[in-house]
């Protein structure tokens, strides 16, 4: 290579600085003749090269450089012959017209010359679509099972199952030959057609089974095709939910005691992972992988640990064996493996080896990557729940994880775990807020700042010294005048500023109230809804923000998150902005004239199954609530495919004071389609009246069809009905969940004009949690100032609601519940309408 | 770090890297357009890679949610990555296919220069050893054979298995055939 050697002068890469322009205008050398091979070797390199680098082709430029490959067909040079289909494949998807290359490829695929044959393939496949692609299978199929060149074997099996995700009819016919193919003697060709067969049967559970069933028997001779067979036994497994007397899973099990390494450690990483292993099934798994815990290969030492850490997650008395071995790892070389050998023990341990354990991490634990220190984040967390006298050490340690360097996910996971064991264990409260307060002084992540501040303003207030906190709140106020505030560039920042400075100013404390420290719980949707009617009609009256529909309060459960030890993808899903349930249903109900006068939707339930799921009709109703309606939706599904129902209803019984104002009939019900119709109820005006129970009907005109067609037989139809269950309207339906972050300031608002206070005994409650799950979900209301946990081994409780009443009346409860051979409940009910406070009262009894 | 089975496909591999010893990429695959849309992902990708692997040699790293496999030799640093959920002695074989593919390649001589000149072979020894994300071939000296290296002169004791059998069947293939052209020759006279 003398070209080249000249080049180098002066630099350490050839390839340096490659100008495209002048890199192309080179490949005009392609067409000379005859062709050079070492000189185009060199150019078609540096071609290569330069798309390697990240270069970008333009359609023109890539059309020319592929064409002028071409011309290199008439080279015998193996190499550049070589470099040519490389070209090929890398241009395929920028340049136009590269079709023309598939006869000289066709040539080339069914020549003589090995090394050309099976290249030639998988450049063909890279260029073909569906219509070429029949005109050359009969080649495709000969490569697989060609005895005499394995070489093209491989190749074309990998080039078919690519070709699956654009024509899989084609290859669907090609299961013969890879059927064959895994009889090959070469272990890819083995493994490839294996990976073959099971995509072009994998919709087709049976033949799966037989496949695997087959091989399960005389399993193959590559590893790889075993890993493979493994993974699709598990799949199966899983699919049939079949359990560790499954043949299958002997299958696996015997897998253990395979010569080689890699398939011995696929099978325990599968059985580790199979649900429902009892601890005497995983112990030969973890047994295998203990061996591989003094492995001289790192990377087999860490799969080993991490596959044991998994393990001591749900079973950590069957990883007790091991920990000897996995204290020898925590000095290793590879910091991830010392990292989850450490976390391991932590799980495994018992309380008095923690300290020991958390300083051996802090020896290192600058060294690790993020995704481990977050291992080690969440297994401090764990520990905490597990042992909360140990918060002091856990809780130092924590603090200067977050002083040193780190990402946001890393921090954000500290500051969580701290947020956590403040919430979890009182005692820690205090020194944990003084570590995110130290946090904040010096915190690059504006989002975790807001979220530590946010908590101080919750949480401070409720300390021993409040005024300890309002310092560094006043640090990051100072910073910002809140005149600049209003001016900020930030939407957010300037509307929030304007809007608290307003109110303040005004100095109310029923607006401080209603609008700082409970913040306003709206729909969104809803509230641009009806400010845009509001702006479009005559606006002599002030805009009601109770005809707002309120928007419930959304589930919040730090701990149901993640489970612990995981490290999360660090690429979510983006969150996005959508319309709620209730929104949804809101739109979709505005489009029927008959409910378009009943004002914005307050509440929906949840679906509510009306016949058993196994039967001839399936009906599920969902309730709609209004200020003075009730809109009950049925949705209604024929399981039977002989038949067709033509306006379908469901009549109803309507308990006292109901009124049924209209029938919506579902026009037909097809065979497995799920369809609607509406009823329409008035509600009386007493409040106390509107609880009860309606009977249900479903009518309908029966035509008796085909079953294959779905065609009715006749057109004459006859009448039929089928009995469902009532439909029941229950406090709860009359009520929306909000969140009070500030209870103690709401309750004082409402005042005790329109108190009830009662004493209940609960006999059939046996626990406090249960109370609590039972009363909030009787009245629908939302539990406050996480008032719904009840802490561990305390006989009273105080559990604190709210909710907003049909028609906008807030409503509070507070349920001071005390244990004793069931649990009694003094029950004190606040609302601003007396009537609303009577039908809550009433919720329980 | 999400563990679970992976489900039963051959897409295992999501890239394969050749780095220098300042970080700067040689000769990249990456097979996963999900993960790696473009370029830029790739770089800054490549960047914390390296940022996280030149120190220690620690053979294996997670790393964005993928399992890294590494080895270093004089300024080259060679990478395989797959999902957390990959079985790592897999993506070890075929680390271990493509350094020593490279090795022998470069006549045992692992560094950026020898590879610089070897360039055009050692490419297309990547692409014999991972098409899409299927491995193609983990095995050496299939991958030697297949990128048309002559492996005459390297001693026999360093070839692999698959090398000699592939001589040894092609030479007794080849006498075989003269044989029969003798015996078909002989018969028509």
């Amino acid at each position: 290579m003398m070209d080249k050697k000249n080049e180098e002068d002066g630099s350490g890469n050839p390839f340096s600085n490659l100008e495209k322009t002048s890199v192309l205008q080179e490949a005009r050398t392609f067409n000379e003749t005859p062709v050079n091979p070492r000189k185009c070797i060199h150019i078609l390199s540096k071609i290569l090269y330069m798309l390697n680098q990240g270069e970008q082709l333009g359609s023109t430029e890539a059309t020319e450089a592929f064409f002028a490959m071409t011309k290199l067909f008439q080279s015998k040079d193996v190499t550049l012959r070589r470099l040519v289909y490389l070209g090929i494949k890398e241009l395929a998807g920028v340049a136009d017209d590269v079709i023309i290359v598939t006869s000289s490829l066709t040539k080339d695929m069914t020549g003589k010359e090995d090394l050309y044959r099976a290249a030639a393939i998988r450049a063909l496949c890279c260029i073909t679509d569906t219509t070429m692609l029949q005109a050359i299978e009969r080649y495709m199929k000969q490569a697989i099972v060609d005895r005499s060149v394995e070489a093209s074997a491989a190749p074309q099996l990998v080039s078919a199952l690519h070709l699956m995700r654009s024509s899989p009819d084609v290859v669907k016919r090609w299961s013969n030959e890879a059927q064959e193919a895994l009889n090959s003697d070469n272990v890819m060709v083995q493994y490839h057609a294996l990976g073959l067969l099971y995509n072009i049967k994998k919709s087709d559970r049976l033949a799966v089974t037989k496949l695997v069933a087959k091989l399960t028997r005389s399993a193959p001779r590559s590893p790889y095709a075993v890993c493979m067979l493994i993974r699709t036994a598990c799949k199966l497994m899983e699919e049939e939910d079949a359990g560790t007397e499954s043949p299958l899973f002997d299958f696996v099990d015997s897998c253990l005691r395979h010569k080689s390494e890699m398939v011995v450690y696929e099978a325990a990483h599968a059985i580790v992972n199979m649900p429902r292993t009892s601890p005497r099934e995983l112990a030969p798994a973890v047994s295998v992988l203990q061996l591989f815990l003094s492995s001289p290969k790192p990377t087999l030492r860490f799969a080993a640990v991490r596959t044991l850490n998994q393990v001591a997650m749900t079973h950590p008395a069957v990883v007790t064996a091991c920990n000897l071995d996995l204290e020898s790892l925590i000095s290793d070389v590879n910091r991830s493996i010392a990292t989850l050998a450490i976390t391991t023990l932590l799980k495994t341990g018992a309380e008095s080896s923690v300290d020991r354990l958390m300083k051996q991490i802090s020896s290192f634990v600058n060294e690790i990557s993020d995704e481990f220190k977050i291992v080690v984040v969440q297994a401090i967390k764990a520990l905490c729940l597990k042992f909360p006298r140990k918060h002091g050490v856990l809780m130092n340690f924590l603090s200067s994880m977050l002083r040193d360097e780190g990402g946001l996910e890393y921090k954000a996971s500290i500051a969580d775990t701290i947020i956590t064991i403040i919430e979890e264990n009182p005692e820690a409260k205090e020194a944990g807020l003084s570590h995110l307060c130290e946090f904040i002084e010096d915190c690059e992540h504006t989002s975790l700042a807001v979220r530590i501040l946010h908590l101080l303003g919750r949480e401070g207030p409720k300390t021993k010294q409040p005024s300890k906190y309002i310092r560094f709140i006043y640090n990051r106020v100072i910073l910002e005048s809140a005149a600049r505030c209003q001016m900020d560039s930030d939407d957010e920042v300037r509307d929030r500023a304007t809007y608290y400075y307003n109110i303040l100013d005004q100095q109310q404390a029923a607006l401080n109230n209603q609008y700082i420290l409970n913040s306003l719980q709206v729909s969104l949707v809803g509230l641009e809804k009806a400010l845009q009617a509001y702006s479009q009609g005559p606006a002599d009256q002030p805009f009601d923000l109770r005809s707002v529909p309120v928007a419930e309060a959304a589930p919040t459960d730090s701990r149901a998150a993640a489970p612990e030890g995981s490290i999360a993808s660090s690429r979510k899903p983006e969150e996005k902005v959508t319309a709620t349930r209730q929104d949804v249903f809101a739109e979709q109900l505005s489009k029927i004239p008959e409910f378009q006068q009943l004002g914005p939707l307050f509440k929906s339930s949840q679906p509510v199954e009306l016949t058993e799921s196994e039967t001839e009709y399936v009906v599920q109703c969902i309730k709609h609530v209004f200020a003075h309606h009730v809109v009950l939706q049925f949705d209604c599904k024929n399981t039977l495919n002989d038949q067709l129902l033509e306006d379908v209803t469901v009549q109803l019984e309507a308990a006292d004071g109901f009124e049924v104002v209209a029938t919506l009939p579902c026009a037909r019900l097809e065979y497995n389609v799920t369809n609607t119709c509406y009823t329409l109820i008035k509600l009386p005006d007493d409040l106390m009246a509107t609880v009860g129970s309606c009977g249900a009907t479903l009518r309908y005109v029966v035509k008796d069809c085909d079953p294959a067609t779905g065609l009715p037989d006749t057109d004459e139809g006859y009448e039929d009905e089928y009995l469902l269950e009532e439909v029941e309207l229950t406090v709860a339906d009359h009520v929306q969940r909000v969140l009070k972050a500030n209870f103690g300031a709401a309750w004082d608002e409402i005042g005790d004009q329109n108190e009830l206070e009662d004493t209940y005994a609960l006999s059939a409650m046996k626990t406090l949690e249960q109370a609590v799950k039972q009363i909030s979900q009787f009245m629908g209301m939302q539990a406050c100032e996480r008032s719904d946990k009840v802490p561990d081994g305390k006989s009273s409780h105080t559990l604190l609601l709210s909710g907003v009443y049909r028609g906008g009346a807030e409503v509070l409860v507070r349920a001071r519940l005390a244990l004793s051979d069931g649990v009694t409940m003094q029950l004190t009910v606040r609302s601003t309408d007396p009537a609303v406070s009577e039908v809550i009262a009433s919720a329980v009894g | 770090m999400r563990l679970g089975m992976p489900d039963p496909s051959l897409y295992c591999v999501k890239g394969m890297v050749i780095l220098d010893n300042d970080g700067n990429r040689i000769l990249t695959k990456y097979y996963d357009k999900e993960t790696f849309p473009t370029a830029k992902e790739q770089k800054a990708f490549e960047k914390n890679l390296f940022s996280k692997t030149h120190r220690a040699s620690a053979e294996i790293i997670m790393l964005d949610g993928l399992t890294c496999i590494y080895k270093s030799n004089v300024d080259l640093f060679f990478y395989v990555m797959g999902s957390s959920q990959e079985n790592e002695l897999i993506l070890m074989t075929v680390l271990n296919c493509l350094y020593e593919s490279v090795s022998m390649i470069l006549r045992k001589n692992v560094e950026k220069r020898a590879l610089l000149d070897n360039i055009d072979v050692v490419m297309l020894a990547m692409d014999e050893i991972c098409d899409n994300g299927i491995i193609m071939e983990a095995d050496s000296g299939a991958v030697l054979q297949r990128v048309a290296v002559r492996t005459d002169d390297i001693p026999l004791g360093e070839q692999t298995v698959a090398q000699v059998k592939a001589r040894v069947s092609g030479l007794t293939g080849s006498v075989l055939q003269s044989a029969r052209e003798q015996l078909k020759w002989s018969l028509l006279k």
